[in-house]
C-alpha cells in the first residue's frame, strides 16, 4: 500500500494545480470580452457550419497541432537522455541523433509542402 | 512529506542499475533498416526534388530500396537468432525486441517481391503526369474548386510511394517483432500508411474516403483490443517479451488464470482484425471496394502476409504453453471465417467486394493450417500467403484495367462477354480465378492441400476444419466459375467495356503474378522445400 | 525436358505391399525404354492445346491439323509403350515414370509419376486411338458446306480443337496417374474441358446452362472424391497408389474402407453419371457432337468406373461399399433404359444408353474379381460402339441441318449408305447380338451378375437380364426411327451422306464394334492381360441358372424387344408430334422426374430466399444451375444484410463476437 502513496500525493497535486490556475485566473485575469473569446472552442474554429466552403473545418489549425505533437514527442525523449546523458555513453548519443534526424526529414517535408504557410 | 515520498520512488525503479546498450546485429536487421531508409529518402525526394521528375525518381527510389533489402535477406539469413535486446544476466531472461528467425525472414522476402509488384501497380499511369489510380488532391471533394486549383497547380500524389513503404516496413517488422508492445508499434506503423492510402482514389472518392474513415475508425477500435489484451497479458505474466509470457504460463498462480484467455483471445483479436478473419471482418469488403484498386491488392496481399506472421508467432512462441486455453477459440474464428466468407461472396455483385469475401474465406484456410501447431501448418501457412499473395496482386491488377468510359467497370454485369473482346486479359483473370478456387495445376490448389493436410495429420479437431474447407471451397468454386462464365459464356453488355493497355510496369506485375501462380501450382516442391526449411522460430 | 524424366531407382516400398498386392499386381517397377518416355503421351496433346491458345488467329490455318496430328502421335507412343509391355512377362508389365517431387510438406513427400500397367495402357489405347478419330472426324464436322458448295469453318473451330487436345491430355494424365492427387490433377482436367466443350456453343442460354449444371453435379462428385483423399491420408499418411492399395489389401479397417469406398463412389457417380447424380448428362448433348461421342460416350464418363477398378483393394476390404456400387450400378442400367425409351431426341437418348450401359461396368466393377475384367471389356466395347452411334448420329444431324428430333428422321437408310451401315453394326453391337462385340462383353456381365448366393443374384442378375431387353427396344426404336420406316422430314431438309473425313472414322469404329470383341473375348486374351491387375476370376463360381439357358434367355428377350420396336416404329407409322403417352412414357420423357426431385429437395427452398438474386437470374448463369447453389445464394443474401454499411454497426459485430466466443469459451470449460 506504501508504495501508493507517492501516486496518490502526485494525484493530489495534480487537482491542486489545476484547481490554482483556475482560481487565480479568475481572480487575476482581465476580462475583457469580445466575439472571438465567446465562441465555444476559443480556437478560431466557429462551432456553425461556415458559409463558405461547405461546413468544412480548415485543416491549418489542425496542421500545426500535430506539428506540436511532433516536437512534444522529441522533447518526451530528450529529457530522460539528457539527464542520464553521462552513463548512455557514445552509443545513446548516435541513436539520439538519428533519432532527431528522422523527426527533422519529416519537418523538412512538412515547411516543403507548405504546411507551415497559413494561407 | 517530500522526504518521505522520494526514497519510496527511487525503489520503484526497477531500471538495472548500470545501463547495458543493447545488443544488435545490424547484418540482420539490414533488410528492415534499407527499408526504412528507402521511406525517408522517399519523403526528402517529394520535399525536393522538382515535381516533372518525381514520379519516376520516387518509383526507381522504392523500387530499389525494396530490391536491395530483399538481397540482404541473403546475409541476414546467415544471422539468425534474437537480437535488439540484451541479456538479463541476473534473471536469466533474454529481453530481444526482434527475433530473425526463419519465418520472419520468409515473410519479409514475401513482403519485399509482393510490395514490389504492388508498387509496379500503383505506378501506372495510363500516359498522365501522375499515378493513375490516386487523386491529386486526397482530402478535397470531388469536383470542389479545392480540387480544380490543385489541379491546375499541377498536384502530385506521388506520396503514395514513401507511404506504401512505410507500411511495407511496418508489415516486415510485425512478425519479427518479439514483443506485444513491438507488436502493437509494427501494427500502427502499417496501419496508418494503409488508413491514407485507402482515401486517395481519384474515382469515387466519397466511397474511398468513407472506406478510409471506416478503416481507421475500425482499426483503432482493434487496436484497443489488441492493448487491452496486451495489458491482462502482462498483468498475468508481469512481462510483455514473448519468452517470458511463454514461461509466465507454467510459472503463475493459478489465481491469475482468469486474466490469460481474454488477454490472449483480445491481442488475436487485434491480429484477426488485419487479416479479416470472421467476426472482425466486416470492413474488408468496403475498405476492399472504396480503396484504390492497385492498394487493394497490395493491401490483400502483403497485410494479409505480415498479420499471419504475427499470428505464427503469437500462437507459436508466446502462447504455445497456453494452447489449451485459446485455440478453441481460434477453431471457432477459423470455422466462422471459411464458412462466413465463402457464402457470402456467392451474392457479391461487385468484382472488388467478392475478391474481397474471397480474402476472407482464404483467411480462414491460412487459419487451418496455424492451427495445426507443427512445423508442417508453419510452412504450410508460409507457403499459402505467398501463392496467393502473387494471385491475388494480379487479380487487382487485372481489376484495375478493365474500365467503362474511364473508370474502373468493377460490376460484374460489365464484365460479361470480357473474353470474346480481350481474350487474353480474361483468360489470366479466370486462370487467376482457378487459383482462388483451388483447382489442380494451380498455386491454390498446392497451398489448400499444404494446410489441409497439416491439419488432417494434426488430430482430429484438425480433420474437422480441413473438411469443412473442402465444403466451404465447394462452395466457392461457385463464385469463380461464375465469374469465368461470365466472362466467357455470356453476351456483352450494351455500352463498352475495355480493357485498357498498361504500361511495362503493370504488364510485368501481372505476368509475374500469374506466372508465378501456375509455377507454384505445377513445380511448387522448391518453395515447399524452403517454407519448410523456413519453418523454425526462435525463442 | 529428357533430364526431368529419370527412371526410379527403386519404387518406394511398403512391406506389405507384395504380399497384399499379390493377387491384384504385379510389384511396379521402374520404367525402361519407350515406357520411360510414357510421359509423351500427356505431353504431345497439351503441347497441341497450348500451341493453339496461346497461338491465338495465327495459328487458325493449320491448328486444327495440329491437333490432330499430335493425337495420332500420342496414339503411337501408346501403341509402342504396349507393344513393348507385350515383350515383356506378364508379372513385369507394370512399370512406374518418375516425373519430379511434387509436394513436399514435412513428411510427407508425393512425386508426380506415371503408372503404367496393362489397366492403364488399356485405357490409353482406347482414348488416344478413339479420340484421334474423333479428331479427325471434328475436322469434317466443324466446317458447313452452303448451297453454292462453299466451305464454312465454325468461326471458332481451332478453340474447340485446342479443348479437345486439353481433354485428350487431361484424360490421359486421369489413367496413367501414380497417385490419387494426380487422378484428382485429371478429374479437374477433363471436368474443365468437358465443362468449356459443352457450353462450347454458349451464345445458346440453354447451353450454358447445361454447362452448369453438368458443372454442380461433378462438383458434388469431385467434393466426394477429395473427402476420400482426405480420409487416405489421414488413414494411411499417403495418397499414392503403391501405399494406400497395398496397404488396403493387408491391414486395413473396414470403416474406413468403407468411408472411402463410399466417397470414391461419389466421385465416380459424379463423373459417370449415376444414379443420383445422373441428370446432367442428357443435357450435356448440349455440345458439339464430337464431343458427345468422345467425352460423354467413349471416355470421361467412364472415368468412374476406372476409379473403382483401380481401387479394387479398397473396395474388397468394403464388403458395404461394394455392395452400394453394385446397387447405383443396377439402378443406374435400368433408369438409363427408362429415360431411353421416351427420348425422341437422338442424341439424349443414346446418352440415356450411355448411362445405361455405364450402369452395367460399374455393376460387374462392383462384383468383385469376377467382375473387374469384364467391367473394363465391356468399357472398352462400348467406347467403339458408343462413340461410333455418335458419330453417326453427328452425321445424320449434318445432314438434316442439325435436327435432333427423330420423329422428323425415317427413311435415312436411302440417303446415307455408309452412316446407316455403320451405325447398324453398332445397333447390333449395343444389342449384344452375336458375334459383334457387345455380346461378348454385355453377356459376361450378365452371367457374372447372376453368380453368388442368397438374394444378391437373382436381383441384380434380373436387372441386368432385363435391362439387356429394354436396351433392345430402345436402341432399336432409336436405329428404326432414324434411318428406317417412312420419310417424315421436314420441308427444307436434303440428306446428304458426309464426307470422307467424317465416314471413314465411323467406319474404322464399325469394324472395332464388328470384330474387336470376338477377337479379344472368346480367346480370353483380354481378361488373361488384366489379371496381374483385376486379380484372377474365382474357381468353381458359377450362375444360379445355368449358362446356355442365361444364353439363349438373353437372346430371346434382346429379339422381343426388338421385335417389339420394329412393330411399332418401323412397321407402323411414327407421329410427327409425339403423342400424350401414358403415366410411365411421360415419366421417362422428363428423366423420371429427376429434375423435379432435385428441385424439390435442393432447389425450391432456396429459390423464395433467392429473388433478390436478380442479376444472377437475368444473366441466366446460376438461374437453373443447381439447387445447393441456390441454397447457398439464399442463405448468402440473408447474411449479407449484417454488411449494412454503418462503421457503428460493424464495430458492434466486433464487440458482439468477442464477447460471443470469449462467453462460449467460459461455457464450455
Amino acid at each position: 500500500m506504501n508504495s501508493y502513496v507517492p501516486i496518490l500525493f502526485m494525484l493530489g497535486l495534480g487537482f491542486a494545480f489545476a484547481a490554482l490556475s483556475v482560481f487565480t485566473s479568475l481572480v487575476v485575469g482581465p476580462k475583457r470580452y469580445n466575439r472571438a473569446k465567446l465562441e465555444a472552442y476559443e480556437c478560431g474554429i466557429q462551432p456553425t457550419p461556415q458559409a463558405a466552403g461547405g461546413g468544412r473545418v480548415p485543416i491549418k489549425y489542425y496542421l500545426t497541432a500535430m506539428l506540436f505533437i511532433i516536437f512534444d514527442i522529441e522533447s518526451v525523449f530528450l529529457y530522460p537522455f539528457a539527464v542520464a546523458f553521462n552513463k548512455l555513453g557514445l552509443f545513446a548519443l548516435v541513436e539520439m541523433v538519428l533519432f532527431i534526424l528522422t523527426v527533422f526529414i519529416a519537418y523538412a517535408y512538412v515547411w516543403r509542402r507548405g504546411g507551415l504557410e497559413w494561407d | 512529506m517530500t522526504a518521505a515520498v522520494l526514497p519510496a520512488l527511487s525503489n520503484l525503479s526497477t531500471l538495472p542499475a548500470a545501463f547495458q546498450a543493447s545488443e544488435v546485429n545490424y547484418v540482420a536487421v539490414m533488410p528492415l533498416f534499407i527499408v526504412f531508409v528507402t521511406a525517408l529518402i522517399g519523403v526528402l525526394v517529394e520535399a525536393f526534388m522538382p515535381r516533372e521528375r518525381r514520379h519516376r525518381v520516387q518509383v526507381s527510389v522504392a523500387v530499389g530500396g525494396l530490391l536491395a533489402a530483399a538481397v540482404s535477406i541473403f546475409w541476414a539469413s546467415s544471422n539468425l537468432g534474437l537480437t535488439m535486446g540484451l541479456s538479463d544476466g541476473s534473471t536469466n531472461r533474454s529481453l530481444f525486441a526482434l527475433a530473425i528467425d526463419g519465418p520472419a525472414l520468409f515473410l519479409q522476402g514475401a513482403i519485399l517481391l509482393m510490395g514490389i509488384l504492388g508498387v509496379l501497380t500503383m505506378a501506372e499511369r495510363f500516359g498522365g503526369v501522375g499515378p493513375d489510380a490516386f487523386t491529386p488532391s486526397g482530402a478535397s471533394t470531388p469536383g470542389s474548386p479545392v480540387e480544380t486549383a490543385a489541379t491546375r497547380a499541377g498536384a502530385l500524389t506521388s506520396e503514395v510511394f514513401p507511404l506504401t513503404v512505410f507500411a511495407i516496413f511496418g508489415m516486415m517488422l510485425f512478425p519479427t517483432t518479439n514483443d506485444l508492445i513491438g507488436m502493437f508499434v509494427a501494427l500502427e506503423v502499417l496501419s496508418l500508411p494503409l488508413y491514407i492510402l485507402t482515401g486517395l482514389a481519384r474515382r469515387r472518392r466519397l466511397l474511398s474516403q468513407e472506406a478510409s474513415l471506416k478503416y481507421f475508425l475500425l482499426g483503432a477500435f482493434s487496436s484497443a483490443f489488441f492493448l487491452f489484451g496486451t495489458a491482462l497479458l502482462y498483468g498475468y505474466a508481469g512481462s510483455v517479451y514473448f519468452g517470458d509470457l511463454s514461461s509466465a504460463i507454467s510459472t503463475a498462480p493459478l489465481a491469475m488464470n482468469g486474466l490469460l484467455l481474454p488477454g490472449a483471445f483480445l491481442v488475436f483479436v487485434g491480429l484477426l482484425f488485419k487479416v479479416g478473419a470472421v467476426p472482425f471482418h466486416a470492413w474488408t469488403p468496403d475498405v476492399y471496394q472504396g480503396a484504390p484498386t492497385p492498394v487493394t491488392g497490395f493491401m490483400a496481399a502483403c497485410t494479409k502476409a505480415a498479420a499471419f506472421g504475427a499470428i505464427l508467432r503469437l500462437a507459436y512462441v508466446g502462447l504455445d504453453t497456453a494452447r489449451w486455453e485459446w485455440s478453441n477459440a481460434l477453431v471457432i474464428v477459423a470455422l466462422l471465417t471459411m464458412v462466413v466468407g465463402s457464402v457470402l461472396s456467392v451474392t457479391q455483385t461487385d468484382m472488388k467486394r467478392l475478391l474481397a469475401y474471397s480474402s476472407i474465406a482464404h483467411a480462414g484456410f491460412i487459419l487451418v493450417g496455424v492451427l495445426a501447431f507443427d512445423r508442417t501448418g508453419v510452412g504450410a501457412v508460409l507457403f499459402y500467403i505467398v501463392a496467393y499473395g502473387f494471385s491475388t496482386i494480379a487479380a487487382f491488377a487485372i481489376v484495375s484495367l478493365v474500365r467503362q468510359n474511364g473508370a474502373e467497370a468493377t460490376h460484374l454485369s460489365q464484365w460479361a462477354g470480357l473474353g470474346k473482346a480481350h481474350p487474353v486479359a480474361a483468360s489470366a483473370f479466370a486462370f487467376l480465378m482457378l487459383a482462388f478456387a483451388g483447382i489442380p495445376l494451380t498455386s491454390g490448389f498446392v497451398s489448400k492441400f499444404a494446410v489441409f493436410s497439416a491439419a488432417v495429420g494434426s488430430g482430429a479437431t484438425g480433420t474437422v476444419l480441413a473438411v469443412v474447407g473442402v465444403l466451404c471451397s465447394a462452395i466457392t468454386v461457385f463464385v469463380y466459375a461464375r465469374v469465368i462464365v461470365l466472362m466467357f459464356f455470356s453476351e456483352a453488355p450494351a455500352e463498352k467495356v475495355e480493357v485498357v493497355t498498361p504500361s511495362a510496369m503493370t504488364t510485368f506485375s501481372i505476368a509475374i503474378g500469374t506466372l508465378t501462380t501456375l509455377a507454384l501450382g505445377v513445380v511448387p516442391a522448391s518453395l515447399l522445400d524452403l517454407a519448410d526449411r523456413a519453418s523454425q522460430f526462435v525463442r | 525436358m529428357g533430364t526431368l524424366v529419370h527412371t526410379l531407382a527403386s519404387v518406394p516400398s511398403v512391406g506389405t505391399y507384395a504380399a497384399g498386392l499379390a493377387t491384384h499386381e504385379g510389384e511396379a517397377h521402374a520404367a525402361t525404354g519407350i515406357t520411360a518416355y510414357a510421359w509423351l503421351l500427356i505431353a504431345l496433346p497439351l503441347l497441341g492445346a497450348a500451341v493453339l491458345l496461346l497461338g491465338g488467329r495465327r495459328t487458325n490455318k493449320f491448328g486444327p491439323l495440329l491437333a490432330t496430328l499430335l493425337s495420332w502421335g500420342a496414339f503411337v507412343v501408346g501403341l509402342l509403350v504396349f507393344i513393348a509391355m507385350l515383350g515383356r512377362g506378364a508379372e513385369d508389365r507394370a512399370q512406374e515414370v518418375n516425373l519430379f517431387d511434387w509436394i513436399t510438406a514435412g513428411s510427407f513427400k508425393l512425386s508426380a509419376g506415371l503408372l503404367v500397367d496393362q489397366l492403364s495402357v488399356t485405357f490409353v489405347l482406347l482414348i488416344t486411338f478413339v479420340g484421334s478419330l474423333i479428331h479427325v472426324y471434328s475436322l469434317g464436322y466443324m466446317d458447313h458446306k452452303d448451297e453454292n458448295g462453299h466451305v464454312h469453318s465454325d468461326p471458332d473451330k481451332r478453340r474447340f480443337f485446342a479443348y479437345l487436345n486439353l481433354f485428350v491430355a487431361a484424360m490421359l494424365l486421369l489413367v496413367l496417374a501414380n497417385s490419387y492427387l494426380l487422378l484428382y490433377v485429371g478429374w479437374e482436367g477433363v471436368g474443365l474441358a468437358s465443362y468449356l466443350l459443352i457450353g462450347f456453343w454458349n451464345w445458346n442460354p440453354a447451353y450454358a446452362t447445361a454447362a452448369n449444371k453438368a458443372f454442380v453435379a461433378n462438383r458434388v462428385g469431385d467434393f466426394g472424391l477429395s473427402i476420400a483423399i482426405i480420409i487416405m491420408f489421414f488413414h494411411f499418411g499417403a495418397v499414392d497408389f503403391t501405399t494406400v492399395l497395398g496397404e488396403a489389401g493387408s491391414n486395413a479397417n473396414e470403416g474406413f474402407m468403407t468411408a472411402i469406398g463410399l466417397m470414391l463412389l461419389l466421385g465416380a457417380c459424379g463423373k459417370s453419371a449415376q444414379f443420383p447424380l445422373q441428370s446432367w448428362l442428357g443435357d450435356a448433348m448440349a455440345g458439339p457432337t464430337p464431343v458427345s461421342a468422345l467425352i460423354h460416350a467413349a471416355t470421361m464418363v467412364t472415368a468412374g468406373v476406372y476409379l473403382v477398378v483401380r481401387s479394387a483393394p479398397i473396395f474388397e476390404a468394403a464388403p458395404t461399399a461394394q455392395l452400394v456400387v453394385v446397387i447405383v450400378g443396377a439402378i443406374t442400367l435400368l433408369f438409363g433404359a427408362v429415360v431411353g425409351c421416351a427420348k425422341d431426341d437422338i442424341k439424349k437418348a443414346l446418352a440415356a444408353s450411355t448411362m445405361s450401359q455405364i450402369g452395367y461396368m460399374m455393376l460387374a466393377a462392383g462384383l468383385g474379381p469376377v467382375g473387374y475384367a469384364f467391367a473394363i471389356f465391356h468399357l472398352l466395347m462400348h467406347g467403339f460402339f458408343k462413340a461410333g452411334m455418335f458419330l453417326g448420329a453427328g452425321s445424320v444431324m449434318h445432314g438434316m441441318n442439325d435436327q435432333v428430333d427423330m420423329r422428323r428422321f425415317g427413311g435415312l437408310s436411302g440417303a446415307m449408305k455408309i452412316t446407316w451401315a455403320t451405325f447398324a453394326i453398332g445397333w447390333l453391337a449395343i444389342l449384344g447380338v452375336p458375334p459383334f462385340s457387345g455380346f461378348w462383353s454385355k453377356d459376361k456381365i450378365i452371367e457374372a451378375a447372376f453368380i453368388g448366393e442368397g438374394w444378391r443374384p437373382w436381383v441384380f442378375g434380373g436387372a441386368a437380364l432385363i435391362g439387356a431387353g429394354i436396351t433392345a427396344f430402345y436402341m432399336s426404336r432409336l436405329f428404326f426411327m432414324t434411318f428406317q420406316g417412312k420419310k417424315r422430314w421436314t420441308d427444307d431438309v436434303h440428306p446428304h451422306e458426309s464426307g470422307k473425313l467424317m465416314t471413314v472414322p465411323m467406319i474404322i469404329l464399325a469394324i472395332g464394334s464388328a470384330f474387336l470383341g470376338l477377337i479379344l473375348g472368346p480367346t480370353g486374351w483380354f481378361t488373361t492381360w488384366l489379371e496381374p491387375v483385376t486379380g484372377a476370376e474365382p474357381e468353381g463360381a458359377h450362375p444360379v441358372i445355368p449358362v446356355p439357358v442365361l444364353l439363349v434367355l438373353t437372346l430371346l428377350l434382346v429379339a422381343g424387344g426388338a421385335a417389339l420396336a420394329w412393330m411399332r416404329y418401323w412397321r407402323d407409322d411414327v407421329p410427327v408430334t409425339a403423342p400424350a403417352g401414358n403415366l410411365m412414357t411421360q415419366a421417362a420423357r422428363r428423366d423420371l422426374y429427376q429434375d423435379q426431385v432435385n428441385e424439390a429437395l435442393l432447389m425450391r427452398p432456396g429459390i423464395h430466399l433467392t429473388r433478390s438474386l436478380v442479376f444472377a437470374d437475368s444473366k441466366g448463369v446460376d438461374g437453373a444451375a443447381g439447387g445447393l447453389a441456390a441454397l447457398v445464394g439464399g442463405a448468402s443474401s440473408r447474411l449479407r444484410k449484417l454488411q449494412n454499411g454503418f462503421a457503428r454497426s460493424y464495430a458492434l459485430t466486433m464487440l458482439a463476437g468477442v464477447v460471443a466466443i470469449l462467453g462460449a469459451l467460459w461455457v464450455m470449460s
